[in-house]
């Protein structure tokens, strides 16, 4: 029971979500049941519904992850969006530049080079906090449309074939292909763009929780966030775990590009993100900055995503703007969830008698890490 | 104004904060409530107040039941309370803040000057000396108290909650402090004093409650009673309110501070040319008003400040330590129990078994296997059930998380850790502060027994009771700078407080020369 305590409230937050949904749906004058059948029907079918929704999920799970570990450690990252524009990119170079390396070598290398980049992008935020105090959120933000601008530069005036209409690079080399599930699932075809990513993207959240829970390193970051004053206490380098966070968590951030450009579409797209860092934050609020919450999280979303299309298509009133509207109910219900909870340590803190603590809760507006550490 | 309370019961959750309490508060009389923590004595007061409303039970007043439901609704019946964190609005004025959520003149037009000056009046009335004009970031925190005590006056209060108002006083203020509540009493008032200092309990008050697990046990006049009784009935056995040990027997010097400053963030010193020897086998006591330089020498000397703030030398164990972080420092045997055990000393929500390892957690046998980068569950929860063991820390479950533990079982679980180093040095600020009596003496035993083990020990206390007779030798800070060293077995109180205000004091007191 106490495992299952943590999922409670999110799923309440989801029902009540789609409570609210169907109001709104009801008002529209369309039929809840109707709606959400075609929601969730086309989610759920075999093969497409499914593939594509663990497809969409691929990215949300990667970049829920890089928000989770940023929070963890006390840090709002925002920049995921940047952070993974950049990686892309950068992998798509790799792949284009080295075409001719075997697979053997070549896919390990695009990987490396958009993880690398994604986590210096990252980076950069974290050094500029540990080094100026400047805060990460405002330079996690900039950073975005600097990532934009710079790629779309690179690709427009750089990498785009001659004659090409679309703002894209020219192809990856062949050995940087890596290999649809298609291939390996009976049924399952291989027009569906669900690849290797998703493997890496579960693999990734293995390796999250081993990092964060059990190794010395993951001690330092979670007591960073959780009282920066305590873990210097303890012999911890504040700035330094900055850096390694925000590095972590843009890494993460980073790896969307190995799903988009080695899985899917063999070069890089410009524009090819669907606000997935954005997305990221809610999914890590809603996962509970939990590896296994972010996966679940991320699937919901992706639910969504998927769902949107038969809705905007078979209903009459309905738009696929439904999606946007139960995601931003999810998100309202899930802080709302938040404000109750530490409303409630708050009670119990002045019933304590001794020394009040509310200091935790909520983000900070200070200039400490501890920004949004509780969420 | 008389106040009683008839078999109050208030529980939270599974604690029963307050189980059928009858306190009766005559009117015109200092009334102490006193108690361990979480003895239900500030429930109580807060139910008075209407901040809880109780499961059962009634307030009375005046013979007449009142149905009190909130702050506001004592406050139009005269009562008063002033909290133990102030709840003022720094950058306002004092009348500002006194008629905030009471504004005087119309919707339109706020009329200050009105109140300016019954603000003056009452100051003067109580002999307050509190300026209306003031803004409150520029007074001290005893003109703040007062600034709070006239927020109450000014709503006609006629009784006086107090929580803990002492807590943030030097002896000095806390003399004029009783002489303000007596100028109270004089006057009618009647005023309620939640304390657990005993010595003040003795000094000021005519009755005293005595409160423990939720439950009045005693109820008796101040002149019939004694402190021994008082911490008998608080703790449920007898209580050693002296610190046994005997005479130091130093040996080498472990920590040499010479010429030691520190820099404020706005060119002040914090601390200015401090110079002193902590020897192996004895207690340097550090004796001041809070505020004095005490937090930045213990910090200075823990690693935690920026080496640019620090100028001078810390030579410990025949080393210099100024170039070392807090790690290294640690590693070369220099363990620090912080004066803020929640800022500083713990990580709230974490686990015990994962706070016994906090400035130990890198190396074995916190971690294990391939280059010592995966923690050992095994050896830590063994850590942490040898510190719960070895210091009493309640309840014994080392998963719980550090912020469901009371204030003392925190201390004893951050100075087990620190005592577990083990340390050659240790530093260590506010020991007791927040912490049960019973927890008190456990502490005073336990700091008392490493000296006598040989390790040299730094502590900086704001209880002069505590700092005297736990220290073999005794500094006091004035200032940032060292105003002389006492022998704590034969300065007085009085002695030590001319020193920590920039006073003279008598020669025979002080030795040798700062």
């Amino acid at each position: 029971m106490t495992l299952l305590r943590p999922l409670l409230f999110p799923l309440i937050a989801v029902l009540c979500a789609f409570l609210v949904g169907a109001v709104i749906v009801a008002l529209l004058g369309d039929s809840p049941i109707e709606t959400y059948r075609l929601l969730l029907g086309s989610a759920f079918s075999w093969p497409d519904g499914i593939g594509y929704t663990l497809f969409f999920a691929t990215p949300l799970i990667f970049t829920g992850l890089a928000v989770a570990v940023a929070l963890r450690g006390g840090l709002l990252n925002i920049g995921a969006e940047g952070q993974l524009y950049v990686a892309a990119f950068v992998t798509a170079w790799v792949g284009i530049t080295f075409a001719n390396l075997p697979a053997v070598l070549l896919v390990p290398l695009c990987c490396l080079g958009g993880i690398g980049a994604g986590a210096a992008w990252g980076a950069i935020p974290g050094v500029l906090k540990a080094r100026f105090g400047s805060h990460e959120v405002i330079n996690t933000i900039m950073l975005n449309f600097v990532a934009i601008a710079l790629v779309g530069y690179l690709t427009q005036y750089h990498y785009r074939m001659p004659g090409d209409p679309i703002m894209e690079t020219a192809p990856i080399g062949g050995g940087a292909h890596i290999p649809r599930l298609g291939a390996f699932i009976p049924g399952l075809p291989a027009r569906i763009p669900l690849n290797a990513a998703f493997l890496l993207a579960l693999l990734s959240c293995w390796l999250v929780y081993v990092l964060l829970w059990k190794t010395k390193w993951g001690y330092e970051i979670r007591a960073t966030g959780q009282n920066p004053a305590a873990a210097e206490y303890g012999g911890v380098s504040i700035r330094r775990e900055i850096v390694l966070t925000m590095a972590i968590s843009g890494a993460l951030a980073g790896m969307v590009g190995i799903n988009e450009v080695l899985g899917y579409r063999y070069r890089y797209y410009d524009g090819f993100s669907d606000n997935y860092g954005f997305t990221g934050i809610a999914v890590a609020l809603l996962g509970r900055n939990h590896p296994a919450g972010v996966v679940v999280a991320a699937l919901l979303f992706a639910v969504l995503q998927r769902g949107g299309v038969p809705v905007d298509a078979f209903t009459q009133l309905v738009s696929k703007d439904i999606v946007l509207i139960l995601q931003a109910l999810v998100i309202l219900f899930v802080a709302a969830e938040a404000m109750f909870r530490s409303a409630g340590r708050g009670q119990r803190a002045a019933g304590s008698s001794g020394q009040a603590v509310v200091g935790q809760v909520g983000p900070s507006t200070g200039s400490g890490p501890v920004s949004g550490g509780t969420i | 104004m008389k106040l009683e309370l008839r078999g109050i019961t208030k529980r939270f959750g599974a604690v029963l904060a307050n189980d059928h309490l009858d306190i009766t508060i005559s009117p015109g009389t200092i009334h102490a409530i006193v108690g361990e923590n979480g003895a239900g004595k500030s429930t109580a007061m807060r139910i008075a107040y209407g901040f809880y409303t109780a499961d059962s039970g009634e307030v009375v007043i005046n013979d007449q039941v009142r149905d009190i439901r909130a702050p506001h609704d004592a406050i139009a019946l005269g009562i008063g309370m002033v909290h133990q964190h102030f709840m003022l609005v720094r950058p306002m004025t004092v009348t500002e803040n006194i008629v905030l959520g009471a504004e005087p003149g119309s919707a339109m037009a706020l009329d200050l000057r009105k109140a300016a000056a019954n603000i003056r009046a009452l100051s003067e009335e109580f002999r307050l000396a509190v300026d209306p004009g003031a803004v409150v970031e520029d007074l001290s925190v005893g003109q703040q108290q007062r600034v709070e005590l006239l927020k109450a006056l000014y709503r006609r209060a006629e009784l006086l909650i107090l929580d803990e108002p002492t807590a943030v006083l030097t002896p000095q203020e806390v003399e004029e402090f009783f002489a303000i509540l007596r100028r109270m009493r004089g006057q009618g008032k009647t005023v309620i004093i939640i304390t657990h200092k005993l010595s003040e309990v003795l000094a000021i008050s005519d009755h005293v409650t005595v409160m423990r697990d939720g439950r009045v046990v005693g109820h008796v006049r101040t002149s019939e009673t004694t402190a021994a009784e008082l911490a008998r009935l608080m703790v449920g056995r007898d209580v050693l309110l002296r610190v046994a040990k005997t005479p130091a027997q130093p040996g080498a010097s472990v920590l040499t501070v010479r010429d030691l400053s520190i820099a404020g963030h706005d060119d002040t010193k914090r601390l200015d040319t401090v110079s002193f020897d902590v020897r192996a086998g004895e207690i340097v006591g550090i004796a001041g008003v809070e505020g004095n330089g005490q937090t930045e020498l213990i910090e200075a000397l823990a690693g935690l400040l920026p080496a640019s703030q620090v100028t001078g030398s810390m030579v410990f164990g025949g080393r210099e330590i100024r170039g070392l972080d807090a790690r290294r420092r640690r590693e070369a045997g220099i363990a620090h129990v912080p004066e803020d055990r929640h800022r500083r000393g713990l990580l709230l929500e974490f686990s015990l078994s994962e706070n016994a390892i906090l400035g130990v957690h890198y190396r074995p046998p916190a971690v294990s296997g391939v280059g010592a980068v995966f923690l050992n569950r095994t050896a830590i929860r063994r850590r942490a059930e040898l510190i719960i063991r070895d210091f009493d820390v309640r309840p014994p479950n080392p998963e719980l998380a550090a912020r469901a533990l009371s204030g003392g079982n925190q201390q004893k679980l951050i100075i087990g850790r620190e005592f577990e180093l083990p340390p050659k040095l240790l530093l260590i600020a506010q020991p007791t502060r927040g912490v049960d009596i019973g927890a008190i003496e456990f502490i005073h035993r336990k700091i008392v027994a490493l000296r006598d083990a040989g390790c040299a020990v730094l502590l900086v206390s704001a209880e002069l009771e505590e700092v005297t007779a736990l220290a073999d030798r005794l500094l006091v800070l004035n200032g940032g700078r060292i105003a002389g060293e006492v022998d704590p077995a034969r300065a007085t109180h009085e002695d030590i407080g001319m020193l920590m205000t920039g006073g003279h004091v008598p020669s025979r007191v002080l030795k040798g020369h700062s």
